[in-house]
């Protein structure tokens, strides 16, 4: 049997309240994802109107938080799920607080967008958030679509991406921190850009927080603060 | 019985193996335990400990043996025509199915507590002292009394009830007379209590009241309880074991059966995935 096809109880009922939770929490990904993106090609493409629309949607996301947890509440008080049911419920409940927060990344970067369009480029740290912000969403779209297959090992695979991500994060601020020693005068405006870099190695730290309630989900370990080698560890072993 | 991963053993046991409530000695030990009802067979080899001082839950869908295997445990099932008990069931190392045991004696030491509360006819003291009296527990009135007032303090029910001792049982409201059921089974100094189903007829405040009693008896008794709830199985239990078809399925610490359970079938039927 399939532990994780949550349409077989013998409840239509719950099986329709799960696939509801589920195709909530995909929405809301899809969301955040396109949420990401707009925000990154805002910033670098220094358009504001795009920006103006990430903030907009933030509502949107911030409901479907809401609405989720409301669901898992109400499964979770009603039907007293079990084993991977109570997995699932656990883990989407504290992967949409994740979401929540990358959106509200996303919206702080087109904040930024939105002053740099207004202030007049930075004269440096496009390159590095282009990449680092490449580099984020395949991050986030991965870790979002081994949530739609309950994939633990590629869950693994995109928790490792973080640790680059923070590399590159580290080695961008030093360029960016000695440009800023060299031109004083561009200060705020590199400021600006490096908000929105700490706000992309921010995405990356979420996403891996959803990686590991995916191997939660999966596996039944409870993989936080340890490290990759380690949750590889976990993840090959029995279930 | 297998040493359980302490990461995946639930806090209630957790917590009562550091205050030295339950140790590793097995109370009851069940090998290749096969019963047939005619040419039936309802169990199909069951192999399985209960521990000293531990609450094991039976579980699984209605028709797996669970019931069946705990009848097995005080030979009820011999009151049954045409019912066929094989392999090997011991009570601290003796076989209780050895023909020069006596099977009243044994039912007094494995006691048990049934679905619907079935109270003798007769008053409530009278329902506790008689199998006082029947074993020859007690030596005199007072001795009796005095058994008779442990064994509803214990059962919880001694304070709604004192007053009226020399009232029939069968007057008490359906978990009074549940947890009377459960006097008159600890009254005989039992050292295992099987309960089929105590709660089933119920309400929530008697059942609760009835499960924080199971939780205080565990410190004396070893408990194995068959239920058909399974958040009851997940509040009252140390282990978990779950029965599909006459086969013994899976047996788990509590925990670890209702968030991880090993086998397929087990969760299918925690998860409600039966159709």
């Amino acid at each position: 049997m399939d532990r994780f096809h949550f349409g077989k109880h013998s409840s239509s009922q719950y099986n329709e309240e799960m696939e509801s939770i589920r195709t909530h929490l995909m929405e809301m990904g899809g969301l955040v994802e396109k949420q990401v993106g707009d925000a990154l090609q805002a910033l670098l493409a220094g358009d504001s109107e795009l920006a103006e629309q990430v903030l907009t949607v933030e509502d949107r996301v911030d409901n479907l938080e809401k609405k989720i947890d409301e669901e898992c509440a109400r499964v979770l008080a009603l039907r007293a799920p079990a084993a991977s049911d109570l997995r699932m419920l656990i883990a989407v409940s504290k992967c949409v607080s994740d979401l929540e927060r990358i959106g509200d990344e996303s919206a702080k970067i087109a904040a930024m967008a939105i002053q740099l369009a207004q202030e007049g480029e930075s004269p440096s740290g496009y390159v590095e958030a282009r990449h680092i912000g490449n580099h984020v969403r395949r991050m986030l779209h991965s870790a979002l679509d081994a949530f739609a297959r309950f994939d633990a090992d590629k869950a693994v695979e995109v928790a490792g991406e973080d640790a680059q991500i923070d590399m590159e994060y580290r080695s961008a601020m030093r360029s960016l921190v000695t440009f800023m020693m060299e031109d004083p005068r561009s200060i705020s405006r590199v400021l600006n850009v490096i908000w929105t870099l700490r706000s992309l190695e921010r995405v990356g730290d979420h996403s891996r927080n959803i990686c590991e309630q995916i191997i939660y989900l999966v596996k039944g370990k409870d993989v936080r603060h340890i490290s990759v080698d380690q949750m590889e560890k976990e993840v090959k072993g029995k279930p | 019985m297998k040493m359980v991963n302490p990461e995946m053993m639930s806090q209630r046991t957790q917590a009562r193996q550091a205050e030295g409530a339950m140790t590793e000695k097995a109370k009851m030990s069940a090998r290749d335990v096969k019963v047939f009802y005619g040419d039936t067979q309802a169990i199909k080899g069951i192999d399985l400990d209960i521990m000293e001082n531990e609450v094991i839950a039976f579980i699984g869908p209605s028709g797996c043996g669970k019931s069946t295997f705990l009848r097995t445990l005080n030979r009820m099932n011999d009151t049954i025509d045409g019912c066929r008990v094989e392999g090997q069931v011991t009570l601290d190392g003796r076989d209780i199915y050895d023909p020069s045991l006596d099977v009243v004696l044994l039912r007094a030491q494995v006691g048990m507590v049934f679905q619907k509360p079935n109270p003798f006819p007769k008053s409530i003291y009278d329902n506790v002292a008689y199998g006082p009296k029947l074993h020859g527990l007690a030596r005199g009135r007072g001795d009796l009394d005095d058994i008779v007032e442990s064994s509803l303090r214990r059962a919880g029910l001694w304070e709604e009830v004192k007053d009226r001792l020399d009232k029939p049982g069968t007057g008490l409201s359906g978990g009074q007379q549940q947890r009377l059921c459960i006097a008159r089974a600890i009254a005989v100094s039992p050292e295992v209590i099987l309960m089929d189903e105590p709660c089933s007829a119920l309400d929530p405040i008697a059942t609760a009241k009835v499960e924080e009693l199971i939780d205080e008896l565990s410190n004396q008794y070893s408990i194995a309880i068959v239920t058909h709830s399974m958040q009851q199985a997940a509040r009252v239990s140390d282990r978990t074991a779950y029965f599909h078809l006459g086969e013994l399925i899976e047996v788990n610490n509590t925990e670890k059966v209702f968030t991880q359970p090993d086998h397929d079938l087990t969760e299918a039927y925690i998860t409600g995935r039966f159709g």
